[in-house]
């Protein structure tokens, strides 16, 4: 182990190889705390040089390693495998061109995502994917597990707006994959790239795809008394034609944790609000608001009001994004959970979901995303109390299990990562599990990218 | 001889059953695809896979064995205002979703909304091993396992065969309307092509096709709620300096199902696909112009549509490209699928190699 720290500290890194137990400490774990691994060292890498030679000197001793932005992974994925290194990434923070003609950004791993939109707007663009970590999540770590975001409705995942990459694979070798058009001849190599959580090497360098910065954006809150009242609304939109870019709802749990803490100012008393967003060219949005309006108004709805007012957009959807932290106001511990159903059984789902909590006793705040059924259940409960954790942990795999059953997914955005990895094998049959297996022995025939992570290891 | 396939169970009995390269081929409408560089290559015919098997239009997704015509997809779809918004080519002469999923080419329509990676969810194929895997879902978010479905796109049957494929689905526009502008110099064209797709009308196809004295004429179609259509096309006609006419229904129908069966291109020409980004046209266009070879852009001038002549040797196009970094998707003609510069290196080989270790599919032409 100790040749391998001397091997890195040949690289030139100076102080940016880390190896003393606070910084250890510190990169113990991600946002995922349950889980908690000491690395041997941390590599702060600045170029793509730097990780090549630091995953040559992994590959040469056979030492795992995990790449890390800035660590908001909801799943583990970031979680270092103890006694391995880990490849920080976060000074690889470079957008490094934004070519408005192309509509196309090239971007270092490191960059936050919402830097890029940044980066963007002189041009008049914008970069689509907005997972709720978006001030301080990393493109690369976005890549890595195919983040999602309150917009995949009508924009689609992370992959699909990611054109090309380049990568550093397992055994240090470089590979580019893509390109700077919209369109890949040949198989999808990038497609397969994204949301391989790492297992098949590091990407250094991104394309990302650009859009045009819609001129008129229309946020709609609707109040209503029951959560299915609210799913039906959704059902009704979906069945107009209506293609709104986010379709959000909240349950009354998760509106008071919101309240509670970031005071969006939501109608008090709600049993359910659901978020409509339309957006597009002016005359658009005009015609297709007026339908929806007419829906909402015959949907039930107590009251909803509609906005294109920046600041009211930005509260409306403060308190839908500050869900997760601010359930941190009704309990000391929380799950977050990530499964997605067929969107015409979210009802079902929702009704089943409120029948084990109140089985087992632990309360569930739900927000999700209506429109392609991901659910997001906040599974409450006090490590405190004796047995709490379990039973909370058991609530989320009866969740997950239901997700399969209902023909849905075990993650709509967050990756399986080692959080829920024991459960891939209920949602895909042997055989497929084995071929994923065969493209990870294939790329990584050493098992060092991230072992751990999405694969559990197999039983000896 | 050719294998015929009815079911999953045939396709892998075909697979493990076949010494030498084997090339699934269903509505044959794309040959270069079907054909393999190494002639020694067995068809394995598995048109008889077909039938939509699941849809729900309030899911917005459906599934389809591979073989199941896009004609007979879309039709399911518009019985309920529903489209494939990836808009596949040669669905009047026969195309199947499996081709137009192996070919990774999307059609004119894809401007809107994204190509066949941005709506395919799910997968059931027959690697080279003889197994039978899924990747995927039926739902339209899914970050479980890799991403198996999106590999499919553009595979061109050559790193597995495609027995089954999901894919989420948009409302159909209302109603639609395009606008033709008088041509353009090159030049030109390309910058009009940049400034209508940064908005703001939001277009759903965005094509410039080539007129006999050199120029570049600007087709631009909008499509939503037909209340909104006049004001927007009025709109839209004021981005660009160049006159326009507003085509009569009829007449846009007939414009875009004729640029989707590849009408434009010459009888026995090879017609292939090369996506790129605008900087890369000019370089590319004096070359086919050079060659007497239509060129016609697509997607916001993101790919290409050439017309290579019959008479050309289709290796001199490959060279030509790999000299500029391109790389062409060929539907027709020899010498297929790709021709031109090469993707994905180290990382596209050891996928091939864990999906086909003993080499059953044609998986050598990709490299």
């Amino acid at each position: 182990m100790n040749d391998v720290v001397a091997a890195l500290g040949g690289i030139g890194l100076g102080d940016r190889l880390l190896t003393g137990p606070a910084a250890l400490a510190a990169f113990s774990s991600d946002a995922q705390t349950a889980f908690q691994q000491r690395a041997i060292a941390v590599v702060v890498a600045e170029t793509v040089g730097e990780v090549q030679a630091a995953v040559r000197v992994c590959h040469a001793a056979g030492v795992p390693f995990v790449a890390r932005g800035s660590g908001t992974s909801l799943s583990g994925g970031s979680l270092p495998v103890e006694g391995g290194v880990l490849i920080a990434l976060n000074r690889m923070n470079r957008v490094l061109r934004v070519d408005a003609d192309t509509r196309t950004a090239v971007v270092e791993p490191g960059v936050i995502n919402l830097d890029v939109t940044r980066a963007a707007t002189p041009h008049g663009l914008y970069y689509a994917p907005d997972p709720s970590s978006q001030s301080i999540c990393t493109i690369g770590g976005n890549i890595a597990f195919n983040s999602g975001g309150a917009h995949c409705l009508l924009h689609g995942m992370t992959s699909n707006h990611v054109l090309g990459v380049r990568v550093v694979l397992p055994d240090g070798e470089l590979a580019e994959l893509g390109g700077p058009s919209a369109e890949t001849p040949g198989p999808d190599w990038t497609g397969l790239f994204c949301g391989s959580e790492g297992l098949f090497g590091i990407v250094v360098e991104a394309t990302l795809r650009l859009m045009p910065v819609p001129e008129a954006v229309r946020t709609s809150l609707a109040v209503y008394d029951s959560l299915e009242a609210a799913g039906d609304a959704v059902a009704q939109i979906v069945r107009a034609g209506l293609l709104p870019v986010a379709l959000e709802i909240m349950d009354a749990l998760a509106i008071e944790a919101a309240e509670a803490s970031v005071k969006p100012g939501y109608p008090p008393g709600a049993t359910a609000l659901l978020i409509v967003e339309l957006e597009g060219e002016r005359d658009v949005v005009d015609a297709d608001a007026a339908r929806l309006d007419a829906l909402l108004t015959a949907s039930g709805a107590r009251e909803f009001l509609a906005t294109e007012d920046l600041d009211e957009r930005a509260l409306i959807w403060k308190g839908r994004k500050a869900a997760f932290s601010a359930v941190g106001w009704l309990a000391p511990d929380y799950i977050v959970q990530d499964g997605v159903v067929p969107r015409t059984r979210l009802g079902e789902a929702l009704v089943e979901i409120g029948r084990m909590s109140e089985e087992s006793g632990i309360r569930v705040a739900n927000v999700f995303h209506a429109g392609d059924g991901n659910l997001h259940p906040l599974i409450l409960f006090d490590s405190a109390v004796p047995g709490e954790l379990e039973r909370a942990e058991r609530l989320g795999g009866d969740i997950l299990r239901l997700c399969i059953a209902l023909g849905g997914s075990i993650t709509g955005e967050h990756g399986v990562g080692i959080e829920k990895r024991e459960y891939l094998p209920l949602m895909y049959a042997p055989d497929d599990l084995a071929a994923m297996r065969r493209l990870r022995d294939g790329v990584d025939p050493a098992g060092l990218a991230n072992p751990g992570k999405m694969l559990a290891p197999e039983a000896a | 001889m050719t294998l015929v396939a009815a079911s999953a169970a045939d396709v892998r009995e075909a697979v493990l059953s076949t010494d030498g390269p084997l090339l699934p081929v269903a509505g044959a409408t794309k040959p270069a695809l079907s054909t393999a560089q190494d002639t020694a290559a067995t068809p394995l015919d598995v048109s008889a896979l077909r039938g939509i098997t699941s849809y729900d239009p309030a899911e917005l997704t459906f599934t389809a064995r591979a073989g199941t015509p896009v004609r007979e997809a879309a039709a399911a779809l518009a019985e309920h205002g529903q489209y494939l918004p990836f808009d596949p080519p040669l669905a009047d002469a026969g195309a199947t979703l499996g081709g137009a999923v192996a070919a990774g080419v999307s059609g004119s329509g894809a401007f809107r909304h994204g190509g066949v990676r941005d709506f395919i969810i799910g997968v059931r194929l027959v690697d080279g091993t003889g197994s039978l895997i899924a990747g995927g879902g039926q739902v339209v978010k899914n970050a479980a396992g890799f991403d198996l479905p999106k590999l499919m796109v553009g595979s061109a049957g050559r790193l597995g065969v495609l027995t089954e494929l999901s894919f989420k689905v948009f409302p159909h526009p209302r109603a639609t309307t395009t606008l033709s502008f008088e041509p353009l110099g090159r030049d030109a064209a390309l910058a009009t092509v940049a400034r209508l797709a940064r908005g703001p009308v939001a277009l759903d196809a965005l094509d410039v096709e080539p007129t006999p004295d050199g120029s570049r004429r600007i087709l631009a179609r909008i499509g939503g709620d037909p209340a909104a259509l006049d004001a927007r096309a009025v709109r839209l006609a004021s981005y660009v300096e160049a006159p326009h006419e507003r085509l009569a229904p009829d007449e846009e129908t007939a414009l875009w199902r004729d640029t989707g069966e590849l009408r434009w291109a010459a009888p026995g020409a090879l017609v292939a696909r090369i996506p790129v980004t605008a900087p890369a046209i000019p370089m590319l266009d004096a070359f086919l112009a050079a060659h007497r070879a239509a060129a016609r852009w697509t997607l916001g001038a993101n790919a290409v549509w050439v017309a290579w002549p019959a008479e050309l040797p289709p290796r001199e196009l490959g060279d030509a490209l790999a000299g500029l970094g391109l790389t062409a998707v060929a539907l027709t003609g020899t010498g297929g699928p790709l021709l031109g510069a090469r993707r994905g290196g180290a990382f596209a080989a050891r996928v091939r190699g864990a999906l086909d270790p003993d080499g059953r599919f044609a998986g050598a032409d990709l490299a």
